[in-house]
């Protein structure tokens, strides 16, 4: 109560210059956000009433999420690696660089950067805004309401199996990106006779370093959370009106994907400085 | 109770009593769903006592309130079906959620309240191939799968022609004589009020206007109460018969 009471005597007095209120309403908002952020997943983290409803649940959704997925996931992945070797080895053409660089290059960008990073900003937009859109709907519906006067506690029965089935799911999703653009790499260099096969074996097995897809692995853990946490946030708490959902879903795609970006840069700040 | 500095309930104090239909009544606007929504404790109050059998409710975790509601039933507006389930599945889910009972357990207690509430052969559809009335009685089965002790029903009538709007009023009222439940109906459908309403509360600009039981309506002289009830010219002429003729207690 004295926070809030701090903030709107700052909001007044700031009143008279427009610019400075609307930023320290953001500033406000984000903190505000923030906090029933975290009042949210710690609801969200009680003990199940019943484990084998949430497993259900969990399950149902690792299918959503993980089958539902795939076909993009790849359709994706194959030509960000066909994109990566066609440019590097247009790049690489007439200069000094052996050729099978072109393979090494391809399996090092797809497992550090594109397929955790990538994957997940477009996981984001469709795994994410679903999942607001479909919290929200169920808010608008009644359906939140209804389950709560049941004693269900929706914020665990509704956002943990999201979050679980993510956490497993998308790393996945990513394990298979990473190998479906070295593959679209390959499609995309050795058919064309930009390079042979064994060139472009040698550079994916060139400078191998298993500490690389632990950085993978870290990274679609966080992005994971990340884009589930955010939108299951978005959508559970959407006010009444089909502008307000369609808000609130958009809204959890660009929340998740700054977050995201962030996140990718503290994690390569800290697991490669 | 207030959103902001608009105030929308004050100084409520009612007593809903067991066995008995409990009715809210008021225009729209003048805080009903908001006095179910408290009730139920979907919304905080900023002052004052909820009291479940002599618990107050109002300053319960998000856990024991939990617990308090496993004895509560609610039929919502607009039945707040889950669309993504079957009618059997929409019964069955509180069953799934906080009962060990078997899958035949489950169905037999299921089967009995499709039945109870009238229906049959529904079972494995969605509630968006079942009528409006159908919803409604389906969400009844559903508030009162795990045998409740406390019925809440908003706007049970809204959008029903007056025959399915009679049968869901009968059907509500003879669960809750059956159970002895304590029922509250948050609605503004004149015909629920005459016919089962046992204690009728109305609201106006959010405080208590007036209290009493349907035979009691007629012969009532509060202004609010007979503008409300009585709001056609149709039933004031009705009304005038009434008491003209004397048949007050009949009406």
């Amino acid at each position: 109560m004295g926070t809030r009471l701090i903030a709107e005597t700052i909001i007044f007095a700031t009143s008279s210059k427009p610019v400075l209120r609307i930023m320290f309403s953001g500033i406000v908002q984000i903190f505000t956000d923030f906090g029933r952020w975290i009042l949210l997943m710690r609801q969200a983290m009680q003990r199940p009433e019943k484990w084998s409803m949430y497993w259900k649940e969990t399950v149902r959704q690792m299918y959503d999420i993980g089958i539902g997925s795939l076909i993009i996931v790849a359709l994706i992945s194959i030509f960000m690696g066909a994109v990566a070797a066609i440019q590097f080895a247009y790049q690489l053409s007439g200069q000094l660089i052996p050729i099978w660089y072109i393979g090494y290059i391809v399996r090092d960008l797809a497992i550090l950067e594109s397929a955790p990073t990538i994957t997940c900003l477009v996981l984001a937009g469709k795994v994410g805004s679903n999942m607001a859109a479909e919290l929200g709907g169920m808010r608008q519906k009644e359906h939140i309401d209804a389950m709560e006067i049941m004693g269900v506690n929706t914020a665990s029965y509704l956002i943990m199996p999201k979050l679980v089935a993510a956490v497993v799911v998308i790393p996945l999703l990513v394990y298979v990106s990473a190998f479906v653009a070295m593959i679209g790499g390959f499609l995309a260099s050795v058919p064309t006779g930009v390079m042979t096969t064994a060139e472009y074996t040698r550079g994916l097995l060139a400078f191998y370093e298993p500490y690389n897809v632990f950085i993978m692995s870290v990274k679609s853990v966080v992005f994971a959370f990340i884009l589930t946490a955010v939108s299951t946030y978005q959508g559970y708490f959407v006010k009444i009106g089909s502008i307000e959902l369609g808000k609130a879903s958009t809204q959890a795609v660009v929340v998740s994907n700054i977050l995201i970006l962030l996140a990718d840069y503290i994690i390569a700040l800290v697991m490669t400085g | 109770m207030a959103f902001g500095e608009t105030e929308i309930l004050k100084g409520i104090s009612a007593r809903f009593e067991r066995g008995k239909t409990n009715l809210i009544i008021g225009q729209s606007g003048a805080g009903k769903t908001v006095l179910l929504k408290v009730l139920v404790g979907l919304l905080q109050p900023l002052q004052g006592q909820i009291l479940y059998d002599g618990q107050d409710v109002t300053h319960l975790t998000h856990k024991e309130l939990r617990t308090v509601r496993m004895a509560v039933g609610m039929l919502f507006q607009g039945s707040a079906l889950f669309d993504f389930m079957t009618v059997e599945e929409n019964i069955r889910f509180p069953l799934d959620m906080f009962t060990n009972w078997t899958r035949k357990e489950k169905l037999d207690r299921v089967n009995y309240c499709l039945e109870r509430v009238n229906l049959e052969s529904v079972n494995d559809k969605f509630p968006s191939e079942v009528s409006g009335g159908m919803q409604k009685r389906v969400g009844i089965a559903r508030a009162i799968v795990l045998k409740p002790k406390f019925l809440f029903c908003d706007e049970p009538n809204s959008g029903l022609d007056p025959k399915t709007s009679m049968l869901i009023d009968d059907l509500i009222q003879s669960i809750t004589r059956e159970n002895n439940i304590t029922t509250v109906i948050n609605t503004h459908d004149m015909n629920s009020v005459m016919e089962i309403g046992e204690n009728i509360i109305l609201l106006y600009n959010g405080e208590i206007a007036w209290q009493g039981s349907a035979s009691e309506v007629l012969g009532s002289q509060n202004d609010y109460l007979q503008e409300f009830i009585f709001a056609s010219p149709f039933l004031q002429r009705l009304r005038k018969a009434a008491l003209d003729q004397g048949l007050s207690d009949q009406v």
